[in-house]
């Protein structure tokens, strides 16, 4: 294969996100040579869109905070489901991750007496999310990408000695010399192993040149994000095409709860053109309230069974929280996010909604306007420029928007390592289990840190332990991916004009948005898979025009085949499972079922045949014991409401935290 | 409430290019960035353009539509007249790589050169304490989207390539107060590093960057200008500052 590059490093990180600098500041922290790969530019993936902020128990708004309060949080919020040692781990680890931050420079809003300050989010009992405005993603990125900047220059400075420091730090190291490297504006579309199935490398392409670039590395971090693309309603930048979860299908891993989308409560739905972008859930955590077209906070007739207890149950009672949290229950506009975006559903469909189909979000009558802008910058911001809306002045209109997906690489909890192939490791919202069936809001960029950390501490343990024994890509795999890239340039066999990507794409979006959203029912699922069917047969004859150089047409045109991979999990995920819990509604099937809490649904890749193309495979498996130590930090009544008979710790007695 | 408007959009490359005519559909509440991406699903497969977020939170899609900076995400369509031709061309200052898409990687070398956060040595992590009212002033740089319409539109570098080496631009000056006003970085030299090794001196106050700032930060006034006359009141010595630097080398 002629026409491209090659790299040699001990770790490459595919995404620039949050996950994947903290994943290559703890490989390089280790020695390692670290590659990084951004879809985008440095700086800005998608942890930039990031507003309300990071939870971690710190303490240090209330001092009741702890990681085993943090750990029931997130336990709940994601129905049980979650992968318990996943959970331990972050709640355990993310308040030193989030000071780290401070060392790295970050500056986040403080408490009155200078430690960082923590605001109330869906989900969480105590205030914990640490936050600067409503702009935590962005401090989050750039903090990130400046301590990647600072490694470099500690490198220089060793490597060239006092003479450099003296010239004020001007660049010295050679690109190709240095221990840590940015490439920007790189696709992989390929991952490549040996021939035992363990990594070797990964293949992709430039976008700026359409050159190809081939990496050799032994291990692979995947921290590539989401696939809210496949949707048409979702507040996802373009590089969510779901990436990291195809390649490591094609490579030979397992995804697991698939069927779990956050639909986000809160997006966009006027004018047209923004609907789905993305209103921060730190209105509601600051006391913006949710009302439907006849003025009534509808959130108090949707609190469920199993939150009951820890909800107000009149709007005085909320209000009162607000100043007075030891002694008032929450207000249920704070539920998780799972049970917020089927209520606004539900009252959309009543007919109480807003005249282009969402509720109001106000938070006018609740603040003083000086307040709101302190405290909501970018809403404020945004609601002015994008939609004529003042939000210190009227409502928002909002509804619900596909913000996330729980579902992902199958990991190791302490080492991220991916299941079946070693060399592979996840971080962020490319691997699954964390969250279980529902992410609680801010337990996304904690997640980031600290299992970005963990991947990159797994990595360099791993390719340590290889010694010489390097894996090294099979004969003919290059060749291979380069024609598979190439594919979309072919004029088509029937000499036709060819099927043009972005209409794939749109249909794609509306049979996931319409069929496999935030309600599902058997027959519609069916056909969306019938649909996602005959988009697969469709996708080989797309043609692009134009030449390799920054080609957005093609660019998609291989991204299509990825976002038909984890539609197509999704929706088989979807059908099998038989219960609603979480980001998975069925219509036909309205309760929580524990029976159900005990299995994870695992997708792999089928190699199909000359009649079928590759698909996805869903296999039962049992979901993970939640050890007896952990089960005690619940009331027993509130596991019974999650777990089976057989499952409940034997002493009847036990009952731990939940004071 | 659809219409057809008139873009003139320039595609090309390094080599050269020229406006290209489009007729296109325009809805209501739409952005720029909305009719160019349905040039690309509709008639340009290929237009190049960068975005992302599509909510003026990345700063991915900064071009220049009738000759102003903007973002296109964040200009409404509904700010031009129906019988409006709208041009858009690829950002002035920096090299075209092809259509829209520049290469703005004199940015990121610039970034580079910046001394990074300079931790506190007696502080573990945890224990670092700080009031808002002082985290606040460099909060308001820590806004930056790293859009670089300001240092697109900046002067000194607009129609002066030759000046790029000696001149960082408003998007670092803004990064080198930020750190000189942080209340726990280490290092005393900021204001120095800015003046001998920035060029901030080369700045003549025009304030461009500021009035094109999406982000509204008063780049002049509040980091610019301060950090120039605190240069002045110490009287800045290059010897005093290069043994300052040396000195300190070991807490880097």
């Amino acid at each position: 294969m002629s026409d491209h590059e090659e790299h040699r490093y001990d770790v490459l990180i595919v995404g620039a996100g949050g996950a994947g600098l903290r994943a290559a500041i703890a490989a390089r922290e280790e020695g390692l040579r670290v590659a990084i790969i951004c879809k985008s530019l440095f700086g800005k993936a998608h942890t930039v869109m990031a507003e309300g902020g990071i939870a971690a128990s710190m303490g240090n708004v209330n001092s009741n905070d702890s990681w085993q309060v943090h750990f029931r949080d997130t336990m709940r919020g994601g129905k049980f489901l979650n992968i318990p040692r996943m959970a331990e781990l972050h709640a355990q680890e993310a308040p030193q991750r989030v000071w780290e931050l401070e060392t790295y420079g970050a500056l986040f809003d403080r408490t009155p007496d200078g430690r960082i300050s923590q605001r109330n989010f869906g989900g969480h009992e105590y205030p914990r999310l640490a936050h600067v405005g409503d702009r935590t993603g962005l401090e989050l990125i750039r903090t990130l990408q400046q301590k990647i900047v600072s490694l470099r220059q500690a490198e220089e400075l060793a490597a060239v000695g006092a003479d450099a420091a003296a010239g004020g730090g001007h660049e010295t190291l050679d690109d190709t010399d240095a221990g840590l490297r940015v490439f920007a504006e790189v696709t992989i579309t390929e991952l490549l192993t040996d021939g035992s199935g363990a990594i070797a490398g990964a293949f992709g392409y430039r976008r700026e040149t359409g050159t190809f670039i081939v990496f050799r590395a032994p291990a692979v971090i995947l921290a590539t994000g989401g696939i809210g693309k496949s949707f048409k309603v979702t507040s996802n930048s373009w590089e969510y095409t779901g990436d990291g979860h195809a390649l490591a299908l094609r490579a030979g891993s397992t995804l697991i709860n698939m069927e779990f989308v956050q639909f986000h409560p809160t997006g966009m739905v006027w004018p047209p053109s923004v609907k789905g972008i993305l209103v921060t859930e730190s209105v509601r955590g600051d006391g913006g309230v949710l009302r439907n077209s006849e003025g009534k906070r509808f959130m108090f007739n949707y609190v469920p069974e199993i939150f009951r207890a820890k909800y107000a149950d009149t709007e005085e009672e909320g209000d009162r929280w607000y100043a007075d949290p030891e002694n008032n229950l929450r207000p249920p506009e704070l539920l998780p996010r799972d049970e917020v975006a089927r209520a606004i559903n539900s009252e959309v469909k009543a007919g109480r909604g807003t005249e282009h189909g969402g509720v109001f979000l106000d938070v006018s009558t609740r603040l003083p306007a000086d307040v709101i802008i302190k405290k909501l910058p970018s809403m404020h911001h945004q609601f002015y420029e994008l939609a004529d809306v003042d939000i210190t002045k009227q409502a928002m209109e909002v509804g619900p928007t596909c913000h996330y997906v729980m579902g992902g690489v199958e990991v190791d909890p302490d080492t991220a390592a991916a299941r079946n192939v070693p060399g592979l490791f996840a971080a962020g919202e490319v691997s699954g289990g964390m969250h279980g069936s529902n992410r609680l809001g801010g337990n996304s960029l904690s997640d980031l840190l600290v299992f970005g950390r963990r991947a990159g501490v797994g990595a360099a343990e791993y390719v340590r332990g290889l010694g010489d024994s390097v894996p090294e890509i099979q004969d003919g795999a290059l060749d291979v991916a380069a024609n598979e890239a190439l594919a979309p340039f072919q004029p088509p066999a029937d000499g036709g004009i060819g099927e043009n990507p972005y209409t794939i794409h749109r249909e794609l979006q509306e049979v996931m948005n319409d069929l496999v959203g935030i309600i599902r029912r058997e027959d519609e699922v069916q056909r969306a898979l019938e649909a996602i069917d005959a988009l697969k047969l469709r996708v080989p004859g797309v043609s692009v025009e134009g030449h390799r150089q920054f080609n957005p047409g093609w660019h998609l045109a291989l991204d299509l085949r990825n976002m038909l991979l984890v539609s197509e999990c999704v929706a088989r995920a979807a059908l099998l499972r038989q219960e609603s819990r979480g980001g998975h509604t069925r219509d036909d099937y309205p309760g929580m079922n524990s029976q159900w809490r005990r299995k994870l649904l695992v997708c792999s890749i089928n190699d199909g045949d000359a009649a079928e193309p590759a698909g996805i495979t869903v296999t039962e498996e049992p979901s993970p014991v939640i050890r007896e130590d952990l089960l005690a930090l619940f009331d027993r009544s509130e596991l019974e409401s999650y777990l089976t008979a057989d499952e409940l710790p034997a002493d009847t007695t036990a009952s731990g935290g939940a004071t | 409430m659809s219409r057809n408007a008139k873009f003139r959009v320039w595609r090309g490359d390094a080599a050269g290019g020229e406006l290209h005519d489009y007729t296109v559909e325009v809805n209501e509440g739409e952005v720029v960035l909305d009719i160019i991406h349905r040039l690309q699903a509709t008639q340009a497969g290929d237009l190049a353009v960068r975005w992302n977020c599509k909510a003026g939170k990345c700063g991915s899609c900064s071009a220049e539509i009738n000759g102003r900076p903007r973002l296109l995400c964040m200009t409404r369509m509904s700010t031009f007249t129906d019988d409006e031709v709208i041009t858009v061309t690829p950002m002035r200052s920096f090299p075209v790589i092809r259509d829209l898409v520049t290469d703005v990687s004199f940015n990121y070398q610039k970034a580079r050169q910046i001394p990074a956060f300079a931790p506190p040595p007696d502080l573990a992590p945890g224990e670092y304490r700080m009031q808002q009212v002082d985290v606040e002033r460099s909060q308001e740089f820590r806004k930056c989207i790293e859009c670089f319409l300001c240092q697109n539109v900046c002067h000194v570098v607009r129609d002066h390539e030759e000046n790029k080496t000696a001149f960082s631009g408003p998007r670092f000056f803004i990064r080198a107060a930020e750190l000189d006003m942080h209340p726990l970085d280490a290092r005393t030299d900021r204001r120095e590093f800015a003046q001998a090794e920035q060029g901030i001196g080369m700045c003549n106050i025009t304030k461009c960057c500021t009035e094109v700032c999406p982000e509204h930060i008063k780049i002049t006034d509040n980091a610019i200008i301060p950090m120039k006359e605190r240069v002045v009141d110490r009287k800045y010595d290059p010897l005093v500052w290069l043994g300052n630097k040396l000195f300190r080398r070991g807490n880097d």
